[in-house]
C-alpha cells in the first residue's frame, strides 16, 4: 500500500475540519491506517488553519512532512500558496479560486497577491496546479459552506476510490437534513472539468 | 472493530470504559473536548466547572468516596489546579483519579509553552504520556489502576498533536462495569486525609517511598518498551515526539516510553548497553535527558533538538541530518523545486469574528485611549491591528488585579481592565473585591458574550445551563457585582458605539470603582445574521474609517471598499463609524 499524503489549507471557518474528517474515514474505508492533525482553538478565528491527512500502510507521525505531500487541497488561494516547503516533484495542487484578504490587504498595508503568482508558487516539475470555483459551485448549490464537499469532490477524482465509499462516508458524517446537499455537492464536484 | 478519533476522544472513551463516574474540568485549548465528550456517555456525571482548581477539588471529593474521577485541563490550567493537586498527592485517595494535562507545544492557542512533565516529578506522582488515541484510552485504564493500587492520584500528558489528531482506536465489546447498586461508603480517616502539619509530616515519607515503587514497577510496565533495531543509534522518545522519530528514523532501536516519571533506571541501561550512541528526542525541556544524563549515562539531546517550539518529522530529520545522525538526503533535497520566485504573502492571523459584540468595544475603547488591561478569550484578539487596544495579558484573571496595581502605581493613564464573563467566574471575583476593599478607581469591563467562546461554546455559571445540558441557577453578574458593593454598575449593548463610549467616559470621571458589563451574545453561537449592509460607491470617498474596525468582510475595491456578504454578519457597526453615510442597512 502506497502511503499518501494530504494536506488541506485554508482559513478559520471555511470547513477544512469536517473535510478532513471525511476524507480520513474514507481513508479507513478503503483499508489504510489513517491519521489526521488539525489545531482547533484560537486559530479558527479567521486564522490560517491547516489539516493533514495521511494514508498508508502504517502511519506513525499524523502531520505531513515537509516535501512529501501528495495532494494540496486549497480553500482559499492565498492560503494554498504557504504551503510550497512541503509539495514534491509531482504533487497535485487544488486551489478553490476564492479570495477573502486577510487584515492587511484590507488596510492596504500588503498586497494579495494575484492568481499567475500562486500558480507560480504551486506549480512542480511534474505535478498539476487545478484551479476550481468551489465556492461557486457550492453557492449554487444553496450553500457556500459546502465548498469543502465540492472540493472534495474534484480530489476524489484524482485520488480514486469508489464514489459511492465517498457517498457513503458523507452519509454518515454529516446530519440527516443536510446529506442530499452535501451529496450533490460531492458529485457537483466530481463533475467539474479541471483539464 | 476500529473507530477513528481524537486523542481527547479517546480519553474519554477510556474513561467511560474503564469506570470513570465523575468528570471535572474547566475548558481550555486543547483539553476541551475531553469533558465534552465524556458528559455525553450514559450513566457519568460530568460538569464545567468555574475553573481548574475548583474541578480538581471536585475530582479529590469524587475519589475519596471511592468513585472513579477523571479531571481535565490544558497546562496552564494545572498552574491554577497546582494546590490542590499537591495535597492530595499527600493524601491519596480511595477510587482512582486521573488528572489530563494537555499541554500546547508551539503555543497554538496559548499564552505559554511549558513542560508539564515537571509537575510529575515536582508534585511527585506519576505520569503517562500516549503517543496515539488507541494509547490514550488504555493509558487511562492504566491510570486508574495505578492510582488504586499505589494510593496517588496519576497524571496523563498529552500534547495538541495528540489531543487533536485522529487515529484508529479499537472499540470494546463490552461497556463500563456496571454501576455499584448501593450508595459509597464514605470512609472517615482524619488521620491520611486532614494534612495539619502532624499528619502531613508522617504522608511525607509515604510520598517518597512510593515514588520509588513506582520507578521500580515503570521496569515491568509493557508500554515501556525497547523497540529492536540498527545498534548505531538508539532513540528514547515518548509521545508524539515518538511518531514523529519513528518516521525519520525507520531502522533506528528506539526506548519508547509510555511511563514518562518516574523512569526505569534498569531498563533505560540496558538499553543504552544495546546501541552505541543514546539519543533522546523530546519536545520543550530536557526532561529526560537529565535524568538519564544522571544515571551517570552519556547521553545526547539538547545539543542537537531545540527546548523551543513544536517538533515534527521535518524539524527532527533537519536536526538529525546537521548533527550528522542521518545522511542529508533529506526531504529537502526531495522537496518540488517550484518555479517560485519569492513572494510575500501577506500573514493571516486569526482576528474577532465579523458580528463579535468585542469590536465595539475595542473600537471604543481605543477612541478613548485609554490603557486596558486584557485578560484570555477571544476578545485577547483586540490587540491585533488595527484596533490595536490592549496592553497586558497574562493569564486568566489577571487583568483586574494587574490594573488594580497599575492604578496604585498612580500612572497618569485612565484604566480599565477587560475580560470576558467565562474568564471573570473563573479567577476574575476575587481581584475585583480587592479593587473594593483596597480602594482603587478601576473600571472593570466584563466583555459578556454569554458562554465560554474561544474553546468553541461552552456552558459556564452564568448561562444557566450545565455541561450535560440540565437547567440551573444562572450567576446574574449585574446582581453580584452589586452584592459584593460596587455601587457604579451599568449594563450596554457594545453593538451602539455612542451609548457605550458616553457610559464608558462617565464610568472613567467618576473616580469610584465601578463595572460595565458590554453585553452581545457570540454570534457563532447564537447563529444570528443581519442583514449585510451595502457601500454606495458613488458615496463611498475611501476615506478608510470603517477599516479601522478591522472585519474581514470589509474589503479595500480600487478606489472604495465593499463588503462580503457571505463573510457579513450585519453588525452594522460600518454604518455607524463611516463619516459620509456611504454604508447603509436595511
Amino acid at each position: 500500500m502506497k502511503k499518501v499524503d494530504f494536506l488541506m489549507a485554508g482559513v478559520g471557518g471555511q470547513g477544512t475540519i469536517l473535510a478532513s474528517n471525511i476524507l480520513a474515514e474514507v481513508g479507513l474505508e478503503l483499508g489504510y491506517d489513517v491519521k489526521k492533525a488539525e489545531v482547533h482553538g484560537m486559530a479558527q478565528r479567521g486564522g490560517t488553519v491547516e489539516s493533514h491527512v495521511r494514508w498508508g500502510e502504517k502511519v506513525y507521525s499524523p502531520v505531513v512532512e515537509q516535501g512529501e505531500v501528495d495532494f494540496l487541497l486549497g480553500f482559499e488561494m492565498l492560503e494554498s500558496g504557504r504551503w510550497t516547503a512541503f509539495l514534491k516533484k509531482d504533487s497535485i495542487v487544488i486551489v478553490n479560486r476564492y479570495r477573502i484578504p486577510p487584515p492587511a490587504v484590507n488596510l492596504g498595508k500588503a498586497r494579495y497577491p494575484s492568481e499567475e503568482e500562486i500558480e507560480s508558487l504551486l506549480r512542480t516539475d511534474s505535478g498539476k496546479v487545478l484551479w476550481v470555483d468551489a465556492t461557486e459551485v457550492a453557492k449554487e448549490l444553496g450553500n457556500p459552506a459546502m465548498v469543502g464537499v465540492v472540493l472534495l469532490g474534484v480530489l476524489s477524482k484524482q485520488v480514486g476510490g469508489e464514489e459511492d465509499v465517498w457517498l457513503g462516508v458523507i452519509e454518515r458524517m454529516v446530519p440527516p437534513k443536510f446529506q442530499d446537499m452535501n451529496k450533490k455537492a460531492f458529485i457537483a464536484g466530481r463533475q467539474i472539468d479541471v483539464a | 472493530m476500529k473507530k477513528l478519533m481524537t486523542g481527547n476522544e479517546a480519553i474519554a472513551y477510556g474513561a467511560y470504559l474503564y469506570g470513570v463516574r465523575v468528570g471535572a474540568a474547566y475548558p481550555g485549548t486543547p483539553s476541551t473536548e475531553i469533558m465534552d465528550n465524556f458528559s455525553r456517555y450514559p450513566g457519568v456525571y460530568a460538569e464545567w466547572a468555574p475553573n481548574e482548581k475548583v474541578a480538581m477539588d471536585v475530582g479529590i471529593g469524587a475519589a475519596y468516596a471511592g468513585t472513579r474521577a477523571l479531571v481535565s485541563m490544558k497546562h496552564v490550567g494545572v498552574n491554577v489546579a497546582a494546590d490542590s493537586l499537591f495535597y492530595v498527592v499527600y493524601t491519596g485517595l480511595k477510587g482512582g483519579l486521573v488528572l489530563i494535562s494537555a499541554d500546547d507545544p508551539g503555543m497554538h492557542s496559548s499564552q505559554n509553552e511549558q513542560d508539564n512533565r515537571n509537575y510529575a516529578k515536582f508534585a511527585k506522582l506519576p505520569m503517562l504520556e500516549p503517543a496515539d488515541s488507541e494509547e490514550a484510552k488504555q493509558f487511562v485504564g492504566m491510570a486508574l489502576e495505578m492510582s488504586e493500587a499505589f494510593d496517588t492520584p496519576v497524571m496523563v500528558r498529552t500534547v495538541t498533536r495528540i489531543s487533536h489528531s485522529s487515529t484508529p482506536v479499537e472499540m470494546s465489546e463490552e461497556g463500563p462495569p456496571p454501576a455499584p447498586e448501593e450508595p459509597p461508603l464514605y470512609e472517615r480517616n482524619a488521620g491520611k486525609f486532614v494534612m495539619v502539619p502532624a499528619n502531613a509530616r508522617r504522608r511525607h515519607p509515604v510520598i517518597e517511598e512510593r515514588i520509588k515503587k513506582l520507578a521500580e514497577y515503570a521496569e515491568t510496565l509493557p508500554i515501556n518498551r525497547i523497540e529492536p533495531g540498527d545498534d548505531t543509534v538508539g532513540i528514547v522518545a515518548a509521545g508524539a515526539t515518538y511518531e514523529y522519530a519513528r518516521e525519520v528514523f525507520p531502522q533506528a532501536t528506539f526506548l519508547k516510553l509510555g511511563m514518562v516519571y518516574p523512569l526505569p533506571e534498569k531498563l533505560i541501561r540496558e538499553f543504552a548497553s544495546r546501541v552505541k550512541t543514546v539519543v533522546v528526542i523530546e519536545e520543550l525541556d530536557p526532561f529526560f535527558e537529565e535524568q538519564i544524563r544522571l544515571m551517570g549515562i552519556e547521553v545526547r539531546g539538547k545539543d542537537i533538538f531545540p527546548m523551543i517550539g513544536e517538533f515534527s518529522p521535518t524539524l527532527i530529520r533537519q536536526c538529525a541530518t546537521a548533527a550528522g545522525l542521518i545522511k542529508g538526503e533529506a526531504a529537502q533535497a526531495e522537496a518540488a523545486a517550484t518555479s517560485s520566485a519569492a513572494i510575500d504573502l501577506p500573514i493571516r492571523p486569526p482576528i474577532l469574528c465579523p458580528g463579535c459584540g468585542h469590536r465595539g468595544l475595542f473600537y471604543v475603547l481605543r477612541e478613548a485611549g485609554v490603557l486596558v488591561l486584557g485578560d484570555i478569550g477571544c476578545y485577547t484578539l483586540g490587540v491585533a491591528p488595527p484596533l490595536s487596544a490592549m496592553h497586558t495579558t497574562g493569564c486568566m484573571g489577571a487583568s483586574i488585579g494587574v490594573a488594580h496595581g497599575v492604578d496604585k502605581a498612580k500612572v497618569k493613564d485612565r484604566v480599565v481592565a477587560v475580560l470576558g464573563d467565562s474568564t471573570f467566574f473563573h479567577a476574575g471575583i476575587h481581584p475585583l473585591i480587592d479593587v473594593l476593599y483596597n480602594e482603587s478607581t478601576v473600571t472593570t469591563i466584563i466583555t459578556d458574550n454569554s458562554v465560554t467562546a474561544m474553546t468553541g461554546h461552552q456552558q459556564h455559571p452564568g448561562t444557566g445551563i450545565t455541561l450535560q445540558q440540565k437547567k440551573t441557577k444562572a450567576v446574574d453578574l449585574e446582581k453580584f457585582v452589586q452584592s459584593i458593593g460596587f455601587e457604579k454598575v451599568d449594563v450596554c449593548d457594545p453593538y451602539d458605539l455612542e451609548g457605550l463610549a458616553k457610559v464608558l467616559e462617565e464610568h472613567l470621571e467618576s473616580g469610584q470603582p465601578s463595572v460595565i458589563i458590554a453585553r452581545r451574545s457570540c454570534v457563532l453561537y447564537t447563529r444570528e445574521k443581519r442583514t449585510p449592509p451595502t457601500v454606495d460607491p458613488e458615496t463611498c470617498v475611501n476615506c478608510g474609517a470603517c477599516l479601522e474596525l478591522g472585519c474581514s468582510p470589509l474589503m479595500q475595491a480600487e478606489d472604495y471598499v465593499t463588503i462580503d456578504p457571505i463573510l457579513c454578519n450585519g453588525c452594522g457597526l460600518c454604518v455607524q463609524v463611516c463619516p459620509s453615510e456611504a454604508i447603509t442597512q436595511e
